[in-house]
């Protein structure tokens, strides 16, 4: 009981001296030399709910693609297409603008927005949606929606600010560390507990219906593979063999997860059917084998293994067939994963002793360096390819950062305590 | 907003700093992983505790930590001198007490990847294994389990704070 009081005051003083400690604070740090001006102008009929317009400003401003007017400098807020006067946008040198309005169903307390894109140089309408009527405390999502809608339309590219990403958060040392799985959206905003532990919870994987987690947990000396169904919280133990238990990915059709094993011999890759357990194993080699990835046609599997000496990126067919290694510069590569688009492999790697997070173009061979840290690692590709968050060590403890694929957009995202392992996950379907 | 906020603190840090509280805490409600018993969220013994787990009665009772850690140089998995000592004083305790049984916990620094660290800091406790086995041990009387990188002794980015992770602690059941 007092331990319980203890804890409650321990838990009340921590949110008072910081409230938004166990948020990751979002930061762009640097931008594209061709960010595009774009005015999002208040939201018709906004009151009682969140500033929809605020919410789209921000992911487009946080994409590092774009800057944003400040409201103070419009010099009129339409709502309605029928009222832009494109004189007033030509003069603060605004291409493109956008606005709408919300409003609310009288019967159910459900709000209806409605949005539109236009290209003031043209005087030309490029969007315009009305978006389906949500309860109040989604609109969050509405807003990324329409985010989502208006990046498409301007960069070429889906937009990704409905994804979420998962990551692992930990504090203290020795005895007193803990562990917590977390998911938050991909800017840091409405973390959520998935998971917590005094031993390590590692490798948290997206099922590609977005509706699992992979992982690794510990208990009591014994580690294990975990499949964790977010909505409901419901967790199966899936594979616990004597030893290494690690390194889950999914198969591109969330059938199969790719693991890593050691109780036959020494770390080697299976593929555990996730319906039934059932394992087989896919490599057979001294040293060890780990972090396997799918391509996403499913065909190939590619993974960290020793076979030649120190650890390098090998590809086989997904039934483990005729593996050959296919990274070469640098003296270790390590765990790689597909772009979505199967044609970059993002890896870590190891040269001047920096572990830097390195593109692999699988046509041709050449690697590029996307990172520039000393201890970066667990690269995940976001869903639409652009972009890649990985783990890096900052000045107080590991925290998350992102690079654009062309290198340019770079942001962080920063907690008290160690962030690492992040996975974004997959489109929302 | 900034009411969510407090919410979301309350449940990440209440939480984490739960661990220790009871058996029966609230982990169950953000979906610990507590599938098999609740230990994934309230912890069980505390294996990197210097003193407070020696459990033996014989000559390895009462070990400091130093006294039950083999330690490795960069990439190797190869016991040194002082090491072999301290292997030999298991291997010879283990084989006087068929029932008395080890725990190895593997340890990496943090140069390299996760998962791939698993594997070295698995391929030290193997080498502990196999010198405790040939001084007398019998397999069945070691566990092993690596923890990679993910338990540091140091939490330092130096080699004097590599040199004290890159180890095998060897923890009586």
């Amino acid at each position: 009981m007092t331990q319980l009081l203890r804890l409650l005051i321990a838990a009340v003083f921590l949110v008072v001296l910081s409230p938004a400690r166990a948020q990751l604070q979002f930061e762009v740090t640097g931008g594209s030399t061709g960010a595009q001006p774009i005015a999002i102008v208040p939201f018709g009929a906004n009151d009682g709910v969140m500033d929809i317009a605020q919410v789209i400003e921000a992911d487009l401003v946080r994409s590092g693609l774009f800057f944003a007017l400040p409201r103070t400098d419009m010099l009129e807020k339409p709502t309605e297409p029928k009222q832009i006067d494109h004189r007033n946008w030509k003069a603060v040198n605004m291409d493109n603008i956008v606005i709408g309005s919300v409003r609310r169903d009288p019967g159910s307390d459900r709000v209806a927005v409605r949005f539109y894109l236009f290209d003031v140089l043209r005087g030309e309408q490029r969007l315009g949606f009305e978006m389906p009527a949500a309860e109040p405390s989604q609109l969050r999502y509405t807003a990324h929606q329409i985010a989502d809608l208006i990046f498409e339309k301007l960069v070429g590219i889906p937009g990704v600010f409905n994804t979420k990403i998962a990551y692992v958060a930990s504090q203290g040392y020795g005895l007193d560390r803990k562990y917590a799985l977390m998911i938050s959206d991909w800017d840091g905003e409405n973390p959520r507990t998935i998971a917590t532990s005094r031993e390590p919870l590692m490798s948290p994987q997206w099922a590609p219906d977005r509706k699992r987690l992979a992982y690794v947990g510990y208990e009591r000396g014994r580690s294990s593979i975990y499949v964790h169904d977010v909505a409901s919280g419901k967790v199966r133990k899936l594979v616990s063999e004597k030893g290494i238990n690690g390194s889950p990915a999914w198969s591109p059709d969330g059938t199969k997860l790719a693991i890593t094993l050691s109780y036959e011999t020494n770390p080697d890759i299976y593929v555990v059917d996730v319906a039934t357990a059932a394992k087989r194993r896919l490599t057979q080699t001294e040293g060890i084998d780990t972090e396997a990835a799918w391509s996403p046609d499913g065909q190939s599997i590619i993974f960290t293994s020793e076979r030649g000496g120190p650890p390098q990126i090998y590809r086989m067919t997904a039934d483990g067939g005729s593996p050959t290694r296919i990274s070469f510069q640098g003296r270790q590569n390590l765990r790689a994963s597909y772009s979505p688009d199967g044609k970059n492999i993002a890896l870590v790697n190891l040269d001047d002793n920096r572990y830097r997070i390195a593109l692999l173009d699988v046509a041709s061979g050449s690697m590029r360096l996307l990172s520039d840290g000393r201890f970066d690692e667990g690269p995940s590709f976001a869903p639409n390819g652009a972009t890649v968050i990985y783990a890096t060590q900052g000045p107080k403890g590991a925290e998350l950062a992102t690079v654009s694929t062309d290198g340019r957009v770079r942001q962080r995202l920063r907690q008290t305590g160690d962030v690492r392992e992040p996975a974004w996950s997959p489109l929302q379907r | 907003m900034f009411k969510q906020v407090l919410i979301s603190a309350v449940v990440a840090f209440g939480l984490i700093g739960a661990g220790c509280a009871s058996k029966s805490n609230k982990n169950a409600s953000t979906g610990s992983t507590g599938s098999s018993g609740s230990s994934l969220g309230t912890g069980g013994t505390s294996d990197l505790s210097g003193s407070g787990s020696a459990v033996g009665t014989d000559d390895t009772s009462g070990l400091s930590l130093a006294d039950r850690t083999v330690y490795f140089a960069f990439d190797s998995a190869d016991i040194d001198g002082p090491g072999q000592a301290i292997v030999s004083r298991f291997a010879k305790y283990l084989a006087s007490h068929p029932t008395a049984k080890l725990r190895l916990e593997g340890h990496a620094d943090e140069r390299g990847t996760r998962e791939y660290n698993v594997g070295l800091g698995e391929r030290r406790a193997n080498a502990v294994s196999a010198a405790l086995i040939s001084g007398g041990a019998s397999a069945a009387q070691i566990n092993i389990v690596s923890y990679g990188e993910e338990r540091a002794a140091d939490p330092g980015h130096d080699e004097s704070a590599w040199a004290k992770n890159r180890r095998v602690e060897i923890v009586q059941l």
